[in-house]
């Protein structure tokens, strides 16, 4: 449906498409000697400024803040954009409750997401001050419950399978709330490819389909109880399961390899975005550019890390993600 | 003597211009919001995405050129202002229903293809020809009903 609020948004996304980087960029980057000549080739493509040069992990998230302010500048709705943030929200959580059941001399630094709706000062000491309440809805209860297993057990993969589970039903409530086609899509891709990364995973270290089930959050597209039957029955079982579905192409990257399938996960959410390229009032294009931009800065931040730690040029290809345009 | 008929007539005139006007400015106003919003990251397309921006802009032209023959052929620009009845009014008054409704239509429809053709220049300006025809579609509806308008006042016999 014609929706001309975002008639200027999705004009200035379509310009801003042409400074994405396309796979001539990434491989040009991919072929840079060192980790010094990628930050060199992207300081010459404006990313990062001033302030952040020669740092690359400064560069990434004043790259991330960039993409963030641009939208902001729209003028457009941003409660639109919440759904996005989920991930670094919940992840904030679960951060806030291992430092607060964590004793103050062996606490870790640095393991907060900024720029999110609560500020991680404020998570940690609603955590702190066992202040529930004053969470959101939907991350007062998981909250709550991570908070005590974490406490009573000392049991942090609980704490983090209770935090996921509850950030995956959050999202996908979320998407069936939205108005807009793109976030419902959005949602129902991350919850299922969430759910087979954790049926992949568990039937790795062998988790039991109660384990599974808790963890998973239910979906239109993947039948959880299917799904953690056959993760229970071994991968050939979840690849067979995955082949009825529309993420068949997903079973096939689990038998490639490790490396292949955390790719398609990522590969799978942009091309469920393609079709934004073509629309031109609605607020899709703008969602698809912000998830462009961060699955571009994933990919950098993929080869920079690469390129630090000696990886071939070979190794770093299969890891990097496809490109938006 | 009754006015009711001149009433009808200037109705007709009135509407020419006001229907189509709106539908160009509101034509004009979606292809503004694109232009400015590629212009704020790429000033250099300006002058393209000006060219698209008023592609919607000519219903406006074509309803106030319905409205001036309509005034001329009811004699209130030549200052000889005919006598008209109810059913000449009505004719005149449905003589000018193309042009204005077809004008709101088309011109709000134009605005949006507009907007999405500066799209295309903003990602491949050199594609400017091929983008420009698209909404220049549309103008061909526009161009018919000022044809039909314009035939209809003009054989109008009082």
């Amino acid at each position: 449906m014609s929706n001309a609020k975002y008639t200027y948004a999705v004009a200035r996304i379509r310009a801003l498409e042409t400074k994405l980087f396309n796979q001539a960029v990434i491989d040009q980057l991919i072929g840079c000697a060192t980790e010094e000549e990628c930050i060199q080739v992207l300081e010459e493509k404006g990313w990062g400024d001033q302030e952040t040069s020669g740092d690359p992990e400064a560069m990434l998230t004043r790259e991330e803040e960039k993409t963030w302010e641009t939208i902001r500048e729209m003028g457009v709705d941003m409660s639109v954009f919440d759904v996005l943030s989920y991930p670094n929200l919940f992840h904030n959580l679960k951060a806030a409750i291992k430092e607060a059941c964590t004793p103050e001399g062996s606490r870790p630094v640095n393991i907060y997401y900024e720029d999110t709706t609560i500020p991680p000062q404020e998570m940690l000491e609603i955590i702190q001050n066992k202040e529930f309440s004053r969470l959101p809805e939907n991350m007062a209860d998981a909250a709550r419950e991570a908070y005590e297993a974490l406490l009573h057990t000392r049991d942090g993969q609980l704490c983090d399978v209770i935090i996921d589970r509850a950030a995956l039903d959050a999202i996908y409530q979320a998407g069936l709330k939205a108005k807009d086609k793109i976030i419902k899509d959005y949602a129902e891709s991350i919850v299922a490819v969430a759910d087979i990364r954790i049926a992949v995973r568990s039937q790795k270290t062998g988790k039991t389909v109660d384990f599974m089930k808790r963890a998973m959050a239910e979906c239109e597209s993947l039948n959880v109880d299917q799904l953690a039957r056959a993760a229970a029955g071994g991968m050939d079982a979840v690849t067979e399961y995955l082949a009825g579905t529309a993420y068949a192409q997903g079973g096939q990257a689990i038998a490639e390899s490790p490396s292949a399938f955390e790719r398609w996960c990522d590969n799978r959410l942009m091309q469920d975005m393609q079709p934004q390229k073509y629309e031109v009032f609605s607020v899709g294009p703008l969602v698809a550019y912000v998830l462009a931009r961060l699955n571009e800065i994933k990919t950098v931040r993929i080869i920079l890390s690469g390129k630090q730690n000696g990886f071939s040029d070979d190794s770093i290809r299969e890891r990097v993600r496809d490109m938006y345009v | 003597m009754s006015q009711l008929g001149i009433v009808y007539a200037l109705l007709g005139a009135a509407l020419a211009v006001f229907l189509a006007g709106a539908g160009s400015a509101i034509g004009v106003g979606i292809a503004g919001q694109a232009a400015s919003g590629v212009v704020s990251e790429d000033p250099s397309k300006f002058a393209k995405v000006l060219v698209i921006q008023l592609l919607p802009g000519t219903q406006g032209i074509y309803g106030l050129l319905v409205g001036f023959v309509t005034l001329s052929k009811i004699g209130l620009l030549g200052g000889g202002l005919l006598d008209l009845t109810p059913q000449q009014g009505l004719l005149v008054l449905a003589a000018c229903l193309p042009v204005g409704i077809v004008g709101l239509i088309s011109g709000k429809s134009q605005g949006q293809t507009a907007a999405a053709a500066i799209g295309i220049v903003a990602k491949k300006p050199e594609q400017f020809g091929k983008a420009m025809l698209f909404p220049a579609m549309v103008e061909t509806y526009a161009i018919l009903s000022l044809l039909i308008s314009i035939i209809a006042v003009t054989n109008i016999r009082f």
